[in-house]
Order: C-alpha cells, then sequence, then structure tokens
C-alpha cells in the first residue's frame, strides 16, 4: 500500500510542486527573452496605457499567440509567456483528476473535472 | 515617457508591491492597481489584466515551495476551487460590462476592508472537536505535522465556507486581486481550518482562482503584454526576496504600516470613482 510506486496524496503534491516550479520559471524566462527583445525593438518609443484599447485578435486567442511568438513578434513572445503561466494551474488541476482517479477516490476525481471544464471554458471558449 | 523607461519604473514599483505583499501576507494585489492607476494613470481593466498575471505567479511560485512541507490540505482546496472558478469567472464577465470608476469604488472598499484586517493582530481561533457531518462525508478533515507530532483538525461550516469563497473568487475576478482578506473569512473564521493550513491551501488555490478569470481576461483583449511584462517579473522578484527574509523579519510593524498605505490608497480609489476621474 504505502510502497514506493503508491498513489498517495504525500507524493502527488511533491509533483505538483514540481510542476508549479518548472512552470513558473518556465513561463518568467520566455516572458523574459520577449521582454529583452521588447525593450531593443520598441524601448524608445512613447508609453500610452491611459487609453484602453482592446488588444488585437492575435493576442488573445492561444492559437494566435502561439503563431505571432513562433514569427518572432515580441509581444507575442511575451504573451506565450503569459499564456504558459495561466496554463500551468489549469495543468496542475488536469494532473489532479489523474491523480485521484489513482487514487480511486471518484467523488474528487469529479470535483476536479468541474474545476478544468470551467478553466478550459474561460481560456478556449469566451472569446 | 518611453516604454524603456516606463517597463523600468513598473518593474520596480511592482518589485515593491511583491515585496510588501509577501512580507504581509496580504498578497501584492491590493497596492499593484492602485500604484498602476493612480501613479502610472493606466487604465484599471489593463492593471486588472497584469495583476491576475502577477498573483497567478505569485500563487504559483510560492505554493511550489509549501508544497513539500505538508500544510496545504489538497481536497479541501479542489473543493473550494469549484466555488471560486466559478465565481471568478462571473467576475471577469461583470468587470467586462460595468463603468471603470464602478471597479475603483468596489475596489476602494475592498482596500478599506484589507487595511482593517491588516492592523488586526491575527487571532487563533481553535476548531473544537465537533465534526460538521458534510466536512467527513467530503474527506476535508486532515493532519498536519508540529514539533510534537502530527495535529489533527476537521473543518466547520462547509457550506458558509463555500459561499464565501465563491464570493472571494467573484471579487478576485473583477478585481484582479487573490482576495486573501475574503479568503480570511471564509477559511479561518467559518471553517475554522488552522491558520498554516488555511494559508498555503488558499495561496493554491490563488492561482487556479486567477487563472480562470484570466483565460476571459485574455480573449477580451485585457492583457496587455507591455505592461503585464514588467509587473509580472516585478513582483515574482519581490516576493522571492520576501519569502527568504521572512523568516528574520518583524511583521507586526510592517503590517501596521502596510494598513495605513492601502487605506490612504483605497480612500484615493474612491474618490477617483466616484468623482469620474479613473
Amino acid at each position: 500500500m504505502t510502497g514506493p510506486q503508491a498513489w498517495n496524496d504525500r507524493r502527488v503534491e511533491d509533483i505538483i510542486g514540481n510542476l508549479l516550479r518548472v512552470g513558473v520559471v518556465l513561463a518568467a524566462s520566455v516572458v523574459f527573452i520577449g521582454a529583452v527583445i521588447y525593450l531593443v525593438r520598441h524601448g524608445g518609443a512613447p508609453a500610452n496605457y491611459r487609453v484602453f484599447q482592446s488588444e488585437p485578435t492575435e493576442l488573445r486567442q492561444p492559437r494566435g499567440i502561439v503563431h505571432g511568438a513562433f514569427a518572432l513578434s515580441s509581444r507575442g513572445i511575451i504573451q506565450l509567456g503569459l499564456l504558459l503561466l495561466i496554463a500551468t494551474p489549469i495543468l496542475r488541476v488536469a494532473f489532479s483528476v489523474f491523480a485521484f482517479a489513482a487514487e480511486k477516490d471518484r467523488m474528487y476525481m469529479i470535483f476536479t473535472m468541474i474545476v478544468l471544464s470551467i478553466l478550459l471554458y474561460s481560456v478556449m471558449g469566451t472569446g | 515617457m518611453t516604454i524603456l523607461e516606463f517597463s523600468l519604473l513598473v518593474a520596480m514599483g511592482s518589485m515593491a508591491a511583491g515585496l510588501l505583499g509577501s512580507l504581509t501576507g496580504l498578497g501584492g494585489g491590493v497596492v499593484l492597481i492602485p500604484m498602476l492607476t493612480v501613479l502610472f494613470k493606466v487604465d484599471i481593466r489593463y492593471a486588472v489584466g497584469a495583476s491576475l498575471i502577477a498573483v497567478i505567479a505569485t500563487s504559483s511560485g510560492a505554493a511550489a515551495a509549501y508544497v513539500r512541507e505538508g500544510f496545504s490540505n489538497i481536497r479541501i482546496g479542489m473543493f473550494l476551487e469549484i466555488a471560486t472558478t466559478i465565481g471568478a469567472l462571473l467576475g471577469a464577465f461583470i468587470a467586462t460590462w460595468v463603468a471603470p470608476s464602478t471597479i475603483a469604488i468596489i475596489f476602494g472598499f475592498m482596500l478599506l476592508y484589507s487595511a482593517y484586517l491588516a492592523a488586526q493582530p491575527r487571532r487563533k481561533l481553535l476548531g473544537d472537536e465537533i465534526q460538521d457531518p458534510i466536512a467527513t462525508r467530503l474527506k476535508l478533515n486532515g493532519s498536519f505535522p508540529t514539533p510534537e507530532g502530527t495535529r489533527h483538525y476537521c473543518v466547520h461550516r462547509v457550506p458558509a465556507g463555500f459561499s464565501l469563497m465563491f464570493g472571494a473568487g467573484a471579487l478576485s475576478g473583477l478585481l484582479g486581486i487573490g482576495s486573501g482578506a475574503v479568503k480570511v473569512l471564509a477559511m479561518d473564521q467559518a471553517m475554522r481550518i488552522p491558520f498554516k493550513v488555511s494559508t498555503t491551501t488558499s495561496n493554491f488555490m490563488i492561482g487556479v482562482t486567477a487563472a480562470a478569470s484570466a483565460g476571459v481576461y485574455l480573449n477580451r483583449g485585457y492583457i496587455d503584454p507591455g505592461l503585464a511584462m514588467p509587473v509580472m517579473l516585478g513582483v515574482l522578484a519581490g516576493s522571492m526576496l520576501g519569502a527568504r527574509i521572512l523568516v528574520k523579519a518583524e511583521t507586526h510593524w510592517l503590517r501596521i504600516v502596510f494598513g495605513i498605505v492601502i487605506a490612504l490608497l483605497g480612500i484615493e480609489m474612491l474618490y477617483k470613482g466616484f468623482f469620474g476621474r479613473i
């Protein structure tokens, strides 16, 4: 039952801790790379955030962001890092579905799936 | 001001916000948004979007460290996340159709309440031994390690805590903050979860809650990479620094100073909100 391969809360928490750390470090690195390119290219331009104008479509949808980042648009790279950051807690929840399934805890598997669908709906489906 | 100057100043301000937020345990969001809107004249919708990003970064960063210590309760977290994520979605949708001045006014009241909490000494509420049947059925009761051995605890008033967490999620989605103040009401006061467990568990939940509203903000075009970038990197650096010096720092007077600062910011936000200057 408590062998090294058993799925218990302790082991799940360890994996989740690592997942969160890797996610944040990865996201921050991508944002940082994008930031350097952005400041080198646009650093001298005037800053204006007083007037609100909605971001263009390619910085709003996951697909457009990935596309922009691979086209080496500096704002696209930063936005990709931000998307990775938003994905980190979502991945954590997705992993928990699997972990509760392995623990044969059906009630919590369902709870976790509810949370996961809300998160996926938020990122994918509200455009 | 050029983009370079603006980014550096915002990064420094965000670092200070992250440092204060982690030292006082109240989160960086409460200082960040007034700073961006009042000092840097950023539109409040951009500010809320950037702050949500910072909230996810600090929560995930801190949770990674906490989770190993064995205090956080994954079942309490996951169960309450149902309430906070639904609330967060609702809050984010409300944010897209109310006037920015309304958001500023709600934010002002939230700051005053947070200031009041900061000035209060942390009360230790001890749960009694009567078990809540709902908590037992949901397997929420748990234990954590202490120097004297493992301590067991029971969770109380689950429906009240669940409803309050729905409110915390809605405020988080509307104002772009972690809602640590409402969490204190729900998890510490209503559910009587031991302080260490509630703090670490809520830190865990805050990232998931903020992700739920950040998705909506991203889709609506409220997350600007140029602003979110210095905010995220600054807050992350500040809160990491804060976590290092937290052990040594005397936080009592710091909480009082912080309380005064956010009370003043709250009055400023209310003034701007009521007189349409935002």
